[in-house]
């Protein structure tokens, strides 16, 4: 049973319900707070951090999409440390892996190039990792490119959790974390794998794509999801 | 040399010239930026050496091999505002592509396998490949940076003439990488 | 009391261990023989077997030879004991016939040998509640525990106390928890107990210990599982929860299999499983072995993991204490915090309270490694200064090297200069000083280590075990180490630095779990108190400790690739 909670954010006095998260909450008022592994319709990670908030009283940051509003709580959602992270992290995700816009499926429909460019990055100062990373195009109609994967897991969870395949997990740790299908097969052998192409559709970068589109056509329907949800909800 | 405009340069480095072009595609305002500027060096003037003293310089490209280098370097000494131009020189785009299995398989791959006759890497003329293909500012300081592949004709232009008006900041507000 | 045969010659009967030999009276003499990872690995089970054959040999009817845990002194083993006559004997390898004759001869009360304990300051200065039954009970004895007032504890909680009333206890005791985060113990389970739970509690023991060159819990779970059991019960007890797991690493075996036998020896004899003590209260313990994540000592990816997921941490709030396994409030210490509650229990928090200082009580079991004369295990009142430590119980630097740093608290912790050795250990001065107390590994280092090169080995252990769900953690620690490596191998320059600070501030704010917010921490301490190593790496191209392979001359390309990334300058390309 949801109760109602008012708190502040950025200064503004606002209401929510005590199931809300920080991140809806901001949202519901207008308040823009950046996001990537955050994806409506599907549960939260908090992984990516770029949703990071200050909150009166913590020490520490938290992810705005894990953070269940509170009474009385005081939220900062775009301080100059908060902003000056962000760009930290957006430039993390650049120099991790290949991330080559100009010659990416998802050039101008991507949504690490939108933060690069809503947070005004120039360029990156870290060196690159270039890791050495395949391309899995085994599968008849979608390709899988660790080049241009960000780790997000929204492809793992709607799989799971739409979908109910659970064809995608993550296998290895730290700078080896990668996409992996069923249990390592290449895509096109899987054998719990629908062809529903969710997953293609949540990706917010070119990591999961459809074969035989141009550019141009290749853009992902990501709004979709909350109909998805529902009519799951409504069918069970 | 003998007017009193400021000098702009451009040059040329690992990448397709489509900076360039782009630059070019500022059409009739060309004619606007010459009354400017003077174009001291670039593909468009027959000039040799790169001169001192050069106000704006514009690169395109990334820094992919010894001559690269070498070039960077004297221009970086020779010039006051230095411009990373595109997402090569920014980035090192498409060229960096090479860098996660190193040259060598890069120059099998143009010179070996792809050639259909005298199948044979150079060694003369044609100047070494460095490990890496690197941003501009990898290895000397760049001051400002345009990023797209290419950037638009008129983002190249709002920089330029920002910089000639003195508005360094306002470059950022008009990034976007690919 | 042996059942052998009276040549003694018959040590492995069917894959069960020799029995230790037992005098039906008073012991004149025990060989306490240590059987915890450090000794067995210099033989000691052979030795303990030598050494029964020997005295069943000679005859000595009223010498004890028995099975015990940590003695302490890893550094000098094999060790034993022997409790009467004060003395511990030192390297007394299998293979020395010599040692172990000294040593039966000294059992016979012929001769009197081995080193001094009572005035021995690495002894004396040591406060035992942890570690009161390392080395003197056999760790899969139960009957040498409760013999010692093990169950004591347990048993007055149950028959005479209400669970407020234990929780007011371990309140008063001002216990923090010794996984290194020091929250108030009481408090924890406080919250634990007040939470609603429908669907039922749990007691986890976190001995996921990772921290390189730690391992208190080890020997705890090795030398005295007993006690951990009985504080998980009593914390059970105390919250509500029926079942309890301790969550232990696989690298850990003897520490599985001996707790292992201690919970299947516990539930034969009531102490765990139903109606304990001849109350209605029961509970259950089971044991999870970790797969080898040092991530998985952090709650929440201990609590995926013991749920059978991978184990990754979770954004807290909500907090295990109000949602923890499957969702249900969970109450997670580690080893040493409840191998503590006996003792609080059975003789009260007020005791545990006059030990230690203002805000840290009672004692803190430390692994002392490194460049000190004695390495080993050693429990100390907090409060005891740094330099105590090191130089009277530690014996000072080995090899009469010079004092550098002490590093505490592991890959979260930090590094410790000398002018701080007068520091009092507690969690505050510890965290002021810019480390932490942590787990309890304790490094000493001499003036051949390169404090840049520390750094560079935590952080290398930091991108090893990220376990890449955030961002900041799964490449910031990837890119500071190769910012580290830069100044090491001398390609780095002042911007370099300027950047791995940055980054360092950056990561700490916004990883999602303590891995990568404690990760940075070894950069943060070093570059506060050796910052001037940095630099002469940076600038003179200077290792002061001749460790870090930095070529002579100015570095290339140095002034000039200010902002440089991986720029090298190779012509790789060259056929």
């Amino acid at each position: 049973m949801s109760e109602v909670r008012t708190l502040v954010i950025d200064g503004k006095d606002v209401a929510a319900t005590s199931d809300q998260t920080v991140l809806s909450a901001a949202e519901e008022n207008g308040i823009h707070i950046p996001t990537l592994c955050h994806l409506e319709g599907l549960s939260d990670v908090g992984a990516c951090r770029l949703c990071v908030v200050e909150v009166e009283g913590s020490p520490k940051l938290l992810a705005a999409c894990a953070t269940r509003v509170e009474e009385g709580m005081k939220v900062t959602t775009s301080s100059e440390r908060l902003v000056a992270y962000r760009r930290n992290i957006v430039e993390l995700f650049f120099v991790e892996r290949n991330h080559i816009c100009a010659v990416c499926v998802a050039n101008n429909h991507c949504q690490l190039q939108d933060q690069a460019r809503d947070l005004q990055l120039t360029h990156f100062e870290l060196p690159p990792l270039h890791p050495e990373l395949t391309v899995d195009a085994t599968h008849e109609r979608f390709v899988l490119d660790q080049n241009r994967c960000i780790l997000c897991t929204r492809c793992v969870r709607v799989c799971d959790e739409i979908e109910g395949a659970h064809t995608w997990d993550i296998q290895g740790r730290g700078a080896n974390a990668r996409l992996v299908c069923d249990l390592g097969t290449p895509w096109g052998s899987s054998t719990t794998c629908t062809s529903c192409g969710k997953c293609v559709q949540v990706c917010p970068t070119g990591a999961l794509f459809e074969k035989g589109r141009t550019v141009a056509e290749a853009k992902s329907r990501r709004p979709y999801l909350p109909y998805l949800v529902k009519a799951k909800r409504q069918g069970s | 040399m003998r007017s009193g405009k400021p000098k702009l340069a451009t040059i040329w480095l690992d990448g397709c010239s489509g900076c360039h072009m782009s630059f070019l595609d500022m059409d009739e305002r060309l004619l606007d930026l010459a009354d400017r500027v003077e174009l001291v060096y670039g593909c468009l003037v027959d000039t040799k050496e790169f001169p001192e003293g050069v106000d704006i310089t514009l690169v395109e490209g990334a820094v992919s091999t010894e001559d690269d280098l070498r070039k960077i370097r004297q221009v970086r000494q020779r010039t006051r505002t230095l411009v990373s131009l595109g997402d090569c020189a920014v980035t090192s785009n498409v060229p960096g592509m090479r860098n996660p299995f190193g040259p060598r398989p890069a120059l099998d791959r143009a010179y070996l396998e792809n050639a259909t006759s005298r199948q044979q890497v150079p060694t003369e003329v044609v100047p070494a490949l460095l490990a890496e293909s690197l941003p501009v500012h990898a290895w000397v300081p760049v001051d400002v940076f345009i990023t797209g592949c290419p950037p638009s004709a008129d983002r190249i232009l709002e920089v330029v003439l920002g910089l000639l008006d003195g508005r360094v900041a306002e470059a950022a507000k008009v990034s976007r990488f690919g | 009391m042996s059942t052998d045969g009276p040549d003694g010659s018959a040590p492995v009967r069917h894959g069960r261990q020799p029995e230790p030999l037992i005098p039906d009276g008073p012991a004149r003499a025990s060989a306490n023989v240590c059987q915890a990872a450090g000794c067995l690995s210099m033989g000691s089970d052979q030795l303990f077997e030598t050494l029964r054959a020997a005295v069943l040999a000679r005859g000595l009817h009223d010498v004890a030879v028995r099975r015990v845990g940590c003695l302490g002194l890893c550094a000098a083993g094999p060790l034993v004991e022997v409790p009467e006559q004060g003395r511990l004997f030192e390297r007394v390898h299998p293979g020395e016939p010599k040692r172990t004759e000294d040593l039966v001869s000294s059992l016979a009360g012929e001769t009197v040998a081995g080193r001094s304990v009572a005035a021995d300051p690495f002894f004396s200065h040591q406060v035992k509640v942890v570690l009161e039954r390392c080395g003197t009970v056999d760790p899969e004895r139960l009957e040498d525990y409760v013999a010692t007032g093990g169950y004591e504890g347990l048993s007055k909680a149950l028959t005479s106390m209400t669970p407020e009333e234990v929780i007011a206890e371990v309140v008063r005791s001002g216990l923090r928890g010794r996984g290194g985060a020091g929250y108030p113990t009481g408090l924890m389970w406080r919250t634990v107990a007040k939470a609603e739970a429908p669907e039922g509690k749990y007691v986890v023991c976190n001995a996921d210990e990772g921290d390189p060159g730690a391992f208190m819990d080890r020997s705890v779970l090795e030398s005295c599982p007993q006690q951990v059991l009985e504080g998980m019960a009593i914390a059970g007890y105390a919250v509500g929860a029926h079942r309890g797991y301790v969550y232990v690493r696989a690298e850990y075996p003897l520490a599985v299999k001996r707790l292992s036998s201690a919970i299947r020896q516990a539930e034969r004899d009531g102490h765990l499983g139903p109606e304990i003590a001849g109350t209605r209260f029961n509970f259950q313990v089971e044991v999870r072995i970790g797969a080898g994540a040092f991530v998985c000592g952090e709650e929440t990816a201990l609590i995926a993991s013991i749920q059978g997921g991978r184990g990754t941490p979770k954004p807290r709030p909500p907090y295990p204490a109000s949602s923890g396994l499957w969702g249900c409030p969970t109450l997670i210490n580690n080893v040493e915090t409840f191998a503590n509650i006996p003792s609080v229990i059975s003789r009260g928090g007020d005791w545990l309270n006059t030990i230690g200082t203002e805000r840290s009580k009672g004692t803190k079991v430390f692994a002392l490694t490194g460049a000190v004369t004695n390495t080993g295990l050693i429990e100390v009142p907090m409060g005891l200064t740094l330099r105590q430590i090191v130089f009277e119980i530690g014996g000072g630097l080995a090899e009469g090297r010079k004092f550098k740093a002490v590093q505490t608290g592991g890959p979260s912790g930090g590094c410790i200069p000398e002018s701080l050795l007068d520091m009092a250990v507690d969690y505050e001065t510890l965290a002021a000083a810019g480390s932490i107390m942590g787990s309890g590994g304790m490094i000493v280092m001499d003036d051949r280590t390169c404090m840049v090169d520390v750094a560079k080995f935590f952080m290398d252990f930091c991108r090893e075990e990220s376990c890449g769900k955030c961002l900041p953690c799964r490449v910031g620690t990837e890119e500071m180490y190769r910012l580290l490596d830069r100044v090491t191998t001398g390609m780095a320059t002042r911007s370099h630095l300027a950047q791995l600070e940055d980054l360092a501030a950056m990561v700490r704010a916004t990883s999602l779990c303590g891995l990568g917010q404690g990760a940075p921490n070894p950069v943060f301490s070093t570059l506060r108190y050796f910052r001037g190593e940095y630099l002469a790496h940076i600038d003179d191209h200077v290792c002061q400790a001749g460790v870090c392979p930095v070529p002579a001359g100015p570095p290339a390309g140095a002034t000039e690739a200010a902002l440089a990334g991986t720029a090298t300058v190779s012509s790789g390309g060259r056929p």
